[in-house]
């Protein structure tokens, strides 16, 4: 079984557990706000307290995300980022990080046209952890099939909207972690009701053996510590993807993400 | 139907998960799971329902204007010197295409399902305006997305679909025009899913789309074969239709799907030309790859970004298409072959002038197709041709295209 296989993402909720900590998940676009900038803003994003990075594909047509993250995906594509080119990165931020783990986050179209094994056999490779695969859901599992194979965990997401049934099989073929979208809407948007989430994200626990991470709608302290309070791990992507545009160069992404990420490990650690 | 060879029932599809084959599916975002489902199972209900069967049936004849006639364009097929050409009338149609066919469906079903709000993406205007129109009429609000680009080319509709009550959205983002209107429509979707019923406007898109889109369209198929029959005693040697995302010749072919003996051909835009990359032949110069919820042929580079197209037409400048198409050419069933913006043109002009028949740019695709295919057959010969719609939302293009200021 590919569960069997060592993976970073699956020790690394280990120990938070152990610590009684709550992860800490930001999420960028590979190649924005410049392809130099990349690797240097996963290190920054560790040093500032990241648990697990995940790094965005751009996508021509990213569907399911908000203006900020559609923006970034531009950016990005009009710098000639690639599939091949964010596995680079990884390789290359892997020969000074060998703990964190990676979960690349994107749609189906490029890891398709690459061809699925290929893709799987590549990023594994090249030291990714996870694939989270927007379009991708449980019915069309038999697609994303040789991510497991290649020792990848399969990141599968669950909505308010999941109905019983298939929420209870994403359950169960949960791996790495279970990402527990927030409300009904795009990246970015900011509607987030607590309690709801809270009741939603208990249910989950119970059902799941892999750890829940609850993203969209999560943009600063405040709002990370009040999912803290019942979730295994936060995901932060728009805001912290708005708050890095536009940076010139290392030195000022670098000061960007402190400022944007430091409060909010300060507030999950509380 | 051919006894010699196993003979597949081509309306056997798609399978219950949505499935063309290897085509369709239901590729979207975890949040709009449920409500596909829900959709699913409401059309699976009503579609044997007699009352809402006859609700439709009711809507298609006094509002719509169905049956739309089949015309034997006489003069044209002399000038032509081939087979005869026969035009099947959809421009006749209220609203002047196709696509209100699927709309009356799609809008009847909306409200069956209790949804006060539509939502549509569109490109040439023609479904924006096909779905405001029977928005106006169920009393349902009304917005439609549509790309920047396309805005500034079909400004006569966007007018309409204003008048007639809709809220327009441009949308700026990637290329501005259809595949960005479709994804503006969904995001809009995942984010109303509890009060909104998303009007798709081809047989494109998640599971039950492409079916559904396809049954509300079917019926110009039915009408064309019962018509052919009646008038000329026989099927068509051929049936030729536009492909943009597909519905008017979904609709068109699917009636003819199990007569092995009529050939199908579908029309895509091949724009300047197939080899100078600025076309939208998705089927013709594409590859299998997922776009906009179902793995269809596509149009995209090495690293499977979607690339921009170029059609003079707005309704055929998609990159995708149809899944049920994808499945039918690997299948060999249907065959589809670009027809340039300079042959649209002249086809285009040449409808104009000997049948004073005046069709929209998309369908003057087709019946350039038709052209070449009436000149491959003897003059007892019969090409079915769909005229998906009429060309008056199109004039200022045409006049801008030949240096004409209106
Ligand atoms: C008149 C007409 N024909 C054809 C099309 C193309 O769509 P489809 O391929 O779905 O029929 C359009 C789209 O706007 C249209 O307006």
């Amino acid at each position: 079984m590919s569960t069997a296989i060592d993976n970073r993402l699956d020790r690394r909720f280990t120990a938070l557990k152990a610590a009684g900590r709550t992860g800490l998940v930001p999420f960028i676009t590979a190649g924005d706000p410049a392809p130099e900038l990349t690797v240097p803003v996963m290190h920054a994003l560790v040093a500032a307290g990241a648990d697990v990075i995940e790094l965005g594909m751009p996508f021509s047509d990213p569907m399911a995300d908000g203006p900020v993250i559609q923006h970034a995906s531009e950016r990005a594509l009009r710098h000639g980022v690639s599939v091949a080119q964010v596995l680079e990165w990884v390789r290359a931020f892997r020969r000074d990080d060998a703990e964190t783990p990676v979960v690349l986050m994107g749609y189906l179209n490029p890891v398709e046209i690459m061809g699925v094994e290929r893709f799987a056999a590549s990023a594994a490779d090249a030291g990714v952890d996870g694939v989270l695969l927007v379009d991708c859901p449980i019915e069309e599992d038999a697609t994303a099939a040789p991510l497991r194979e290649a020792g990848l965990r399969r990141i599968l997401l669950t909505a308010p909207t999941t109905a019983e049934a298939r929420l209870q099989r994403a359950c169960e073929l949960a791996e790495g972690f279970l990402y527990y979208v927030s409300f009904a809407g795009i990246t970015g948007a900011a509607r987030l009701s607590v309690d709801a989430i809270a009741e939603r994200v208990a249910d989950i626990r119970k059902r799941s053996r892999a750890p829940v991470a609850v993203g969209f709608g999560v943009r600063d302290a405040d709002s990370a510590r009040a999912i803290a309070a019942f979730a295994d791990a936060v995901v932060i992507g728009s805001a912290l993807v708005e708050s890095l545009a536009g940076s010139e160069d290392a030195g000022q992404v670098e000061q960007r993400v402190r400022t944007f990420l430091e409060p909010i490990r300060t507030a999950l650690d509380r | 139907m051919n006894a010699s060879s196993p003979v597949e029932d081509f309306h056997a599809w798609p399978d219950a998960q949505g499935r063309f084959g290897d085509y369709g599916g239901s590729f979207v975002a975890e949040t709009l799971m449920a409500p596909l489902a829900e959709l699913t199972e409401a059309y699976t209900r009503l579609r044997s329902d007699p009352e809402f069967v006859a609700e439709l049936d009711r809507d298609l004849a006094h509002y719509v204007g169905r049956p739309s006639p089949i015309y034997y364009a006489e003069r044209l097929s002399r000038e032509v010197g081939g087979a005869r050409i026969i035009l099947k009338r959809e421009d006749l149609n209220h609203t002047g295409a196709h696509k209100i066919n699927n709309t009356v469906g799609q809008a009847l079903l909306a409200r069956h399902m209790g949804k006060p709000r539509v939502i549509a993406e569109t490109g040439a205007g023609q479904h924006g305006v096909a779905t405001a129109t029977v928005a106006a009429r169920l009393g349902l609000k009304c917005v439609v997305y549509m790309g920047a680009t396309d805005i500034e080319r079909q400004k006569i509709n966007v007018y309409r679909m204003k008048l007639l009550g809709a809220e327009v959205v441009p949308v700026t983002s990637g290329s501005k025009t259809l595949k960005d209107a479709l994804n503006e429509a969904l995001r809009d979707w995942v984010t109303n899913v509890a009060d909104t019923f998303y009007i798709i406007g081809t047989v494109a898109g998640p599971h039950p789309y492409p079916m559904m889109v396809r049954d509300f369209n079917a019926i110009v198929g039915r009408e064309a074969r019962a018509q052919m029959q009646e008038q000329f005693g026989r099927l068509p040697d051929v049936v030729t239709a536009c492909v943009g995302g597909g519905s008017n010749a979904m609709g068109i072919f699917h009636a003819f799907l199990n007569d092995r003996d009529v050939r199908l051909v579908g029309a895509e835009a091949a724009g300047e030309g197939l080899s100078s990359g600025h076309h939208a032949a998705s089927l013709a110069a594409g590859r299998p790859g997922v776009l906009h919820g179902n793995r269809t042929y596509l149009l995209c580079d090495d690293d499977g970004q979607i690339t921009e197209t170029h059609s003079i037409s707005a309704g055929l400048d998609y990159p995708g298409v149809g899944p049920e198409h994808a499945f039918l050419k690997d299948a060999g069933r249907a065959e589809y072959l670009g027809i340039s913006d300079d042959e649209a043109m002249e086809a285009f002009h040449r409808l104009c002038r000997t049948e004073g028949i005046l069709p929209a740019l998309e369908s003057s695709h087709a019946v350039a197709q038709a052209i070449k295919l009436a000149r491959e057959l003897p003059k007892d010969g019969l090409v079915l041709c769909n005229l998906s719609g009429r060309g008056d939302k199109d004039v200022h293009t045409i006049a801008a295209r030949e240096g004409i200021e209106l």
